[in-house]
């Protein structure tokens, strides 16, 4: 699987991103774990489209950034991304604290965006939906949670952590809470807005939710104009990895479509 | 040498088989454990305890805050040092500490501590820390500002009890634009200042600055934590300029005299032992929430904390590794000797009370403490 390393310095901060493929530019914002591996859904995407997926400041292999207070603050740098890299016509693609970054960077100007595609984003809250409490949990208990399969989180639970990576894992987690702590992986004040996207928007989630239960799918569908839900059955909270080939299907054939 | 006698004032009548349904005595065990009817008592006995080691003549009797939990019955620990302000009548009340990142206005500790600082007329030491990490979990007050909003509120509170007002303050958290503190602090320029600690390179670099030589208090730890923390400090302190003093030096620990060590060791087991494998029960997810400590500290923490907390750890364990002083007088006498001459720290602070100790064993212990080991340092 062959991908471009870049490092960019964006914003005084050198982030690193993974890029390959050709087509329409599909930028994807990870979730709340570092995310340095150039994963199979991507590179199966990147047959399509021009795949790009940067480590967000403050994760990963990315630089932490002195600016870096809230997810108001991902949402512009990640506008001053579009920007760097000169996109235009940008599917937007996000998973977790990744979708909720996109949704905020779509209230805020979707001038550069062609599509939006949320993956159990994070971002709003329902009182009577309590979300897992992520920052309690375990590595162990938070991969169980993350997946449908039980035989899923078997593998990912007896695969080795090298040091390096156990470092990178630790220093995620402390730019996932310094965004999403409190208030707990969501915005107050983003649900006013989310009425403004305009773009075709697809949200999808897995049925088996443990971190942000399916039924804030319905919810986001309600605040976002004309937007498309879809839950994958059998899946937990990253699709993209659980059930790679219906999320790569079903995006694929919504950039085709519903985006067109 | 000077001694404090500390209290956590715990929830002593803890049904004890609570670990069976819940993984810590902390921020998530329901409150229905507590009965209020008991609990009327336990702070009336906790404060009489108090009462009586300042007529002892303990140097000082301190307090300190913990939220949601079984370990310490004290979420504000202004309201049992003011309850000891006008009882006591020579000790010093020290309230160590206040946890600055938790508020959101860092100037009610201000006022807080003025006001026990003017009623006890000075008999007051200001303790300042940032809280274990489950009290992030408690407050949702997010544990990767919160080094950040402890540097802020401290300088707010200092500023406030020295600089006249009114003034401005414009921070990252904290913002005012009347800063005029009432009362202002009985003792010039202010109380002095201690920070518990259970050891971090972090704090030491702040609490041994020479702009405030702040006495380091070192709780609850083995004695090489001890040794490494306090050399530490000395080592800052010499790469500052200055040579540190005994005084900037405290060691927290649970005590526990008896008649002989052998009875020492009997009367202390159950209790100390309830203390480290119920109140102290933890995940390391509750203890060490991302972002509460450096990423260097937070790795090392987590290998060094390995044992402590969720492992069951016998009176045995924390007698080996000097976390526990227990034993006859001179027993007691000569390990706080030998601690003393190889550590040198100026205030030993004993935790007279600690889990389940029952009042008559409390107050045995506090009486045999002061009468047969204070004495021998006096003058030192």
């Amino acid at each position: 699987m062959q991908f471009k390393e870049l490092i960019e310095t964006i914003d005084g901060c050198k982030v690193r991103v993974m890029r390959n493929g050709s087509g329409e530019p599909l930028l994807f914002l990870h979730g709340g774990g570092a995310s340095s591996d150039w994963l199979p859904f991507m590179d199966k995407l990147s047959k399509k489209f021009d795949v790009i997926v940067p480590e967000h400041p403050g994760f990963g292999k990315s630089e932490t950034a002195d600016w870096l207070d809230n997810i108001g603050d991902l949402a512009y740098f990640y506008l001053d991304l579009l920007e760097h890299f000169g996109l235009e016509g940008v599917n937007l693609v996000g998973n977790s604290l990744g979708g909720w970054t996109a949704l905020e960077l779509a209230i805020r100007n979707q001038t550069r965006l062609k599509s939006l595609t949320v993956i159990s984003p994070a971002g709003i809250d329902l009182p009577d939906v309590p979300k897992g409490d992520v920052f309690l949990w375990t590595g162990e208990q938070t991969v169980r949670n993350l997946f449908h399969s039980e035989e899923l989180a078997e593998a990912v639970l007896s695969r080795p952590m090298p040091d390096d990576e156990q470092d990178r894992a630790m220093k995620s987690n402390v730019t996932a809470a310094r965004l999403g702590w409190q208030p707990p992986l969501y915005n107050p004040h983003l649900a006013k807005w989310l009425h403004r996207i305009s773009v075709p928007t697809l949200i999808l989630w897995g049925d088996d939710d443990k971190l942000i239960p399916k039924d804030y799918g319905p919810a986001f569908q309600k605040l976002i104009p004309g937007s498309t839900l879809q839950i994958i059955e059998n899946c937990g909270h990253v699709p993209q990895v659980e059930c790679e080939k219906e999320f790569v299907d079903t995006v694929t054939s919504f950039i085709a479509g519903g985006a067109s | 040498m000077k001694f404090y006698a500390f209290h956590l004032m715990p929830y002593a009548d803890l049904d004890q088989d609570y670990d069976k349904s819940y993984d810590s005595a902390w921020v998530t065990l329901p409150n229905s454990y507590y009965d209020p009817q008991k609990g009327h008592k336990l702070y009336h006995r906790y404060l009489d305890e108090l009462e009586y080691c300042d007529q002892l003549g303990y140097d000082g009797i301190c307090v300190n805050e913990h939220h949601q939990t079984a370990y310490s019955l004290m979420p504000v620990p202004g309201v049992t040092a003011g309850a000891l302000a006008r009882r006591s009548k020579n000790a010093n009340i020290a309230l160590l500490g206040r946890a600055l990142p938790l508020v959101n206005n860092p100037l009610t500790i201000a006022e807080e501590f003025a006001m026990l600082d003017n009623i006890t007329g000075g008999r007051f030491v200001a303790g300042f820390v940032r809280g274990i990490g489950a009290e992030y979990h408690s407050s949702g007050v997010n544990p990767a500002e919160s080094k950040e909003r402890f540097d802020e509120a401290h300088d707010l509170i200092i500023r406030a009890w020295t600089e006249t007002g009114p003034f401005r303050f414009a921070g990252k958290y904290y913002h005012f634009e009347h800063v005029n503190t009432w009362p202002r602090p009985y003792q010039q320029p202010h109380p002095p200042v201690w920070i518990p600690s259970q050891g971090s390179s972090e704090t030491i670099e702040f609490a041994a600055h020479p702009d405030r030589k702040y006495t380091y208090l070192q709780t609850f730890a083995p004695t090489e934590v001890l040794k490494k923390y306090t050399s530490m400090y000395r080592e800052v302190a010499e790469k500052y300029g200055y040579t540190a003093s005994k005084d900037q030096i405290g060691w927290a620990a649970q005590t526990y005299v008896a008649e002989t060590d052998e009875i020492a060791y009997r009367e202390a087991k159950p209790h100390i032992e309830s203390f480290l494998q119920k109140y102290m029960r933890m995940p390391k997810q509750m203890l060490l929430p991302p972002g509460y400590t450096s990423l260097r500290s937070m790795k090392f923490a987590m290998k060094a904390r390995g044992t402590m907390i969720g492992n069951p750890q016998t009176i045995d364990d924390v007698l080996n590794s000097g976390m526990f002083v227990c034993g006859s007088p001179s027993t007691v006498r000569d390990k706080l000797k030998e601690y003393q001459k190889e550590i040198g720290f100026g205030t030993f602070l004993p935790t007279v009370q600690f889990a389940t100790l029952p009042h008559d064993l409390t107050m045995k212990n506090i009486e045999m403490f002061a009468k047969e080991v204070m004495p021998h340092f006096r003058g030192e």
